[in-house]
């Protein structure tokens, strides 16, 4: 019985910024592989694709490791920063 | 505050943040370390271990006082097929002397003490705010940080703000992260009871075990797994190069479940209770990834500088960390002596680092990063292994043919001249 990442991000404490998304990504990109890879990275599984074939993504629950930033440079990823001080997930064990 | 000036601004309240902050703050200089997490540790994961030699040096008794987890004393690495597991497990009465020791850490107890270390010798944190920029004057030597919209200035800069260094990218001392250079680490710890952790381990108190996984946990991909025993909980994850995304089809944070679930692993976990689940970067470029190290007015240290080592087996990065930190705090001690924060004066930094086992031992290790990029050690060696073992250990009746035949036959799947060729390439990287 695995754990989906909802469960497992449910036991994380996260500060929510609802004022300052600190990654910004882009709503389409031609490289589907690299859509495909980028959902597949993200340890939060924040990335998903929508019907019509955009980019959708939350920055909420984001662990904010910059894999998808690595990865996709500029192509997806328009801008990556830290959350403001304070906010953002807040690891208890890390 | 916007009218004071300190000896040095840090940035990052981390390993490296701490230990340089507490050593400077020792030798009377003004100290500010500023931390974007609330509280101490907060950003911080760790792939589980470190070594103690470095923190010895600074905090001696380290391994005695800090809230480490427990010593490691026993050594595991598995290579993992489907339903099999080819292990290797080394046991030293020398890792429980603490020159050599080795920790299983958890960054949410060790960085409070750490902080609280360098608070007590004098140094000042702010915490919960985030630095975005560092702040230069028309010749561009770095002057100060802009932090929350505040401006706070210092003679020197410290950047000690981890992997995904926004700033020393700003300042064009380092180039975006490439993904050959880095991996994803995913991890969860899971919770136990101390008594629980030693039954199921075969540890005493303090002790532990730090086990290590290649082949089928990343499905062939460049990359493997770790399992920590902590004090009362396990830290379980896996690492893979990001340029490997994709390979072998499995997500990283369906590996970690993989791992969890494999026949070798499954029953010491039973019961226990997820508590946290965590993603981080690992920088894996080794000596060739190392940045432009200071400037004028700034130094880079610990995993800002990619100052990690990539083992193959595992990488090892916090003890180098601390070592770079404290060969900052030297450098920043003899600029203030001398008055001259300039570029020249702080390249004192890059000669230390070049003197000390940092940069020796990653250029010992500089071909390890190409010698790994090589899916037959990840896809086929553990196959090969599992094929050999098969044969010297199952019986169920039938014939059994003569193990040495067995054996070349598993050997020859891979081929016997690139197995010769990854042996002494092998040989070549460590």
């Amino acid at each position: 019985m695995a754990m989906t990442i909802e469960d497992k991000l449910g036991h994380n404490r996260f500060n929510v910024d609802s004022s300052y998304a600190h990654i910004h990504v882009k709503d389409k990109c031609d490289d589907q592989k690299l859509v495909e890879r980028v959902i597949m990275a993200c340890p939060a599984k924040l990335y998903s694709q929508r019907e019509d074939g955009s980019i959708d993504f939350n920055y909420e629950g984001c662990l904010e490791c910059g894999t998808c930033r690595v990865l996709t440079h500029g192509r997806i990823v328009e801008s990556w920063d830290h959350p403001m001080g304070g906010m953002g997930v807040a690891f208890r064990k890390g | 505050m916007a009218e004071e000036k300190f000896d040095v601004i840090i940035v990052g309240g981390g390993i490296t943040g701490c230990v340089a902050a507490y050593l400077l703050a020792q030798a009377e200089m003004e100290v500010l370390v500023v931390e974007r997490a609330e509280e101490a540790g907060q950003k911080a994961v760790t792939g589980g271990r470190m070594y103690g030699h470095a923190m010895e040096k600074i905090f001696p008794g380290f391994g005695e006082e800090a809230p480490v987890e427990r010593k490691i004393v026993r050594e595991r690495i598995s290579f993992l097929a489907e339903e099999t597991a080819t292990t290797l497990e080394y046991d030293d009465e020398e890792m429980r002397k603490p020159e050599k020791a080795s920790y299983s850490i958890l960054r949410g107890n060790l960085d409070p003490w750490l902080t609280e270390k360098a608070e007590e010798a004098g140094a000042m944190f702010i915490h919960g705010i985030r630095v975005d920029k560092v702040l230069t004057d028309d010749k561009g030597k770095a002057i100060g940080v802009l932090a929350g919209e505040e401006e706070m200035y210092a003679d020197c800069v410290l950047l000690a703000d981890g992997v995904n260094s926004l700033l020393a990218q700003q300042l064009g001392l380092k180039k975006e992260l490439e993904p050959k250079q880095v991996a994803v680490g995913v991890k969860e710890v899971i919770q136990f009871s101390e008594e629980e952790i030693n039954k199921r381990f075969g540890v005493k108190d303090g002790e532990g075990l730090a086990w290590l996984f290649a082949g089928d946990v990343t499905n062939g991909a460049v990359g493997g797994g770790f399992l920590y025993t902590d004090k009362d909980s396990v830290s379980i994850g896996i690492v893979e190069t990001i340029e490997e995304i994709g390979y072998g089809g499995l997500a990283p944070r369906d590996m970690v479940e993989r791992l969890k679930n494999h026949p070798s692993v499954r029953d010491y976990l039973t019961g226990g209770e997820l508590v946290e689940y965590s993603a981080h970067l690992v920088t894996e470029g080794g000596y060739d990834m190392i940045p432009q190290l200071y400037g004028d007015g700034v130094i880079v240290a610990g995993d800002a500088a990619a100052l990690v080592m990539n083992l193959g087996f595992t990488i090892r990065g916090m003890d180098l960390c601390a070592e770079s930190a404290r060969l900052a705090a030297e450098t920043i001690i003899a600029a203030k002596e001398k008055g001259d924060y300039s570029k020249a004066s702080l390249s004192l930094y890059e000669k230390k680092l070049n003197d000390s086992f940092i940069v020796k031992d990653m250029k010992h290790y500089r071909k390890m990063p190409a010698f790994i990029d090589n899916h037959r050690i990840f896809e086929q060696y553990p196959g090969m292994m599992e094929e050999i073992m098969k044969g010297l250990w199952l019986v169920d009746g039938g014939e059994k043919e003569k193990f040495f035949k067995t054996a070349m036959g598993a050997v020859k799947k891979v081929g016997i001249f690139k197995l010769f060729g990854d042996v002494r390439k092998a040989m070549g990287a460590l």
